[in-house]
């Protein structure tokens, strides 16, 4: 394993899979129905002291 | 017994250290040796006069422990004091060259004892007891490890006086911000796994279902510094009873590798983890949620993905392949976006609640910090483009914008913050006085703005000078022209610098009132108080 297969891995499936899982981050925050767990989550700490 | 495996252990360690002074390979290192040696026998000291016989009493399992919180806020406070005074120090001592003491207080030493001091040493402090405070109250549950968390608070503090004192011996990587060497990194590695596996483990014990937003963030620092500094660091120590190694890169490979660290140092270290205290402690003081806690989590994503990537803009127009440069600059570009969603989402948390920037000064500060947040995190990407970085690099251009968000981002949100936590951790009803606080916020503030204004100019000023040809093609300055006409420039620098260490004094000075259980007899902060209706 040299520097040109990493390199070539790095910015062809690399790039993808990081790409992939970010927009997979972004579609899970705003998925249906996340907004009542967002508002619950958000009040965590105002709950405790 | 009481600290009876600490005492044994830090015995035979003060014994190695003796060993080490004696047996070392070079004169700092025999120094060096001195230092820890003394401090170690300091610490055992102090232990074994305070170890008891009697059985401990029973530790409460649902309690929070705040012991080592108590003892980093105090840390916060002496080191933020120590490293902006001598951030004055060398301000002057550009100004002024006369005041450079050879060999131990010249300019070359003291200025990583200045950057460590405030990163490391008063920044690493604040997100030291913040997040174990954090971590606590929004898990709901008591810090992992028993002792663990005294380990990491002492340990951390010895690797800040090893770093500090070896910079004054002459002892230095010469990597930016990550000067101390093998030794030093080798320890600051242990304390470091064992503060992951402390707050990892509290996460995993919590009671609350969901792990908040804001540790994320401190988790994010904490993985990601201990990547960066074990990689950063690799290195071949010439003796292992020596003070010198030789980095495992060289060339380019070694300037990049110094710069990934760096820039995700300031990616991490003073992003990240200071973004975890926002999260939490704009929140509290305004007793009112994140405006949006989806948004933060894209924040979140959006950082870590992007900042890891920003460290080439430091290498433009070097050795460093043309493409990595590009890569870094479209990379910092793109990191506006998060930058200043989460400044949003950090300064629309008071919305509805505006007010309270009139009564309350503690939120006036937290709204500076994530104001300054926006506009550093506006000039940086700014700088990264190629075209203006060939005038702003290696001038004061550069020095000013990395205040404008150590002091106004990092500084402010932390003040804020250790604010908000003192009365808390010492159960006082409020601070010692509310008034001290507006003048700490005003003095911080002007001091910034001073600094920050004065270094666009000399810096724009320097730029400018280096690039003037004739047209004969001749440069028309030389460089020591250039140095003389930013003496006045440097003078008001420092006084700059000098007003924001004044704040930081008027601050230990109330935080100590506060400790020692004062309070200051004074007029309540106007609008705070209902004015009294007449009867009628």
């Amino acid at each position: 394993m040299d520097y040109n297969l990493m390199r070539e891995f790095a910015d062809s499936w690399g790039l993808v899979a990081m790409a992939l899982f970010f927009v997979g981050a972004v579609a899970f925050a705003f998925r249906p129905g996340s907004r009542g767990q967002a508002d619950e989550a958000a009040r965590i700490p105002l709950k405790d002291d | 017994m009481k600290f009876g495996t600490e005492i044994v252990a830090l015995g035979l360690f003060a014994f190695a250290a003796l060993v080490a002074a004696g047996f070392g390979v070079d004169e700092p290192f025999r120094q060096h040796m001195w230092v820890l040696f003394i401090v170690l026998v300091g610490f055992t000291v102090v232990l074994l006069r305070n170890t008891s016989f009697a059985r401990a009493a029973a530790v409460d399992p649902s309690a929070y422990m705040d012991g080592p919180i108590r003892y980093g806020a105090i840390a916060t406070m002496f080191w933020g004091v120590v490293g902006m005074l001598v951030g004055v120090v060398i301000a002057l001592q550009l100004a002024y060259p006369d005041l450079n003491i050879q060999p131990w207080l010249n300019f070359g030493r003291l200025r990583p004892l200045h950057t460590s001091a405030v990163v490391f040493a008063f920044g690493g402090n604040a997100l030291l007891c913040t997040s174990l405070y954090v971590v606590q109250r929004t898990s709901r549950a008591r810090l992992f490890g028993g002792g663990l968390a005294w380990f990491v608070f002492w340990g951390y503090q010895l690797f800040i006086v090893m770093a500090a004192t070896g910079y004054l011996l002459g002892i230095t990587e010469s990597r930016e911000y990550a000067e101390p060497e093998w030794y030093v990194d080798i320890w600051l590695t242990i304390v470091w796994v064992a503060y992951l596996i402390l707050f990892l483990g509290t996460i995993l014990k919590r009671k609350e279902p969901h792990i908040y937003v804001a540790n994320w963030f401190y988790l994010s620092f904490i993985v990601t510094i201990a990547m960066l500094h074990v990689v950063n660091n690799l290195s071949m120590p010439a003796s292992f009873l020596g003070s010198k190694s030789y980095s495992a890169f060289s060339g380019v490979q070694d300037a990049l590798t110094q710069w990934w660290y760096g820039h995700n140092a300031v990616g991490f270290f003073l992003t990240a983890g200071f973004l975890g205290m926002m999260y939490y402690f704009v929140p509290k003081q305004a007793n009112r949620p994140v405006y949006s806690y989806r948004l933060s989590i894209i924040h979140f994503w959006a950082l870590i993905f992007l900042y890891i990537w920003a460290g080439p803009h430091h290498l433009h127009y070097t050795a460093l392949p043309d493409w990595a440069q590009t890569l870094g600059m479209v990379f910092s570009i793109m990191l506006w976006m998060p930058s200043w969603g989460g400044m949003i989402n950090g300064l629309m948390t008071l919305s509805g609640a505006w007010d309270k920037l009139r009564t309350d000064p503690i939120i006036r500060m937290m709204v500076m910090a994530i104001a300054f947040y926006g506009m550093s995190t506006f000039e940086g990407p700014m700088m990264s483009i190629k075209a203006v970085n060939s005038l702003s690099h290696y001038t004061d251009w550069t020095i000013g914008h990395v205040h404008s968000g150590a002091l106004g981002w990092v500084g402010m949100i932390s003040f804020g913050a250790i604010y908000y936590m003192v009365p808390k951790l010492w159960n006082r009803d409020r601070l010692y006085s509310l008034r001290l606080v507006t003048w700490h916020f005003w003095l911080a503030t002007l001091g910034i703005v001073v600094y920050a204004a004065v270094m666009w100019v000399s810096g724009i000023m320097q730029g400018l000078m280096w690039r003037e040809y004739d047209e004969q093609g001749f440069l028309v300055y030389s460089f020591a022209e250039t140095v003389a006409a930013m003496h006045p420039y440097y003078v008001m620098r420092a006084i700059g610098g000098a007003m924001y260490l004044s704040g930081a004094l008027i601050m230990a000075w109330n935080v100590t009132m506060t400790i020692l259980g004062h309070q200051r007899e004074e007029e309540p902060m106007p609008g705070s108080v209902p004015a009294l209706q007449p009867a009628e």
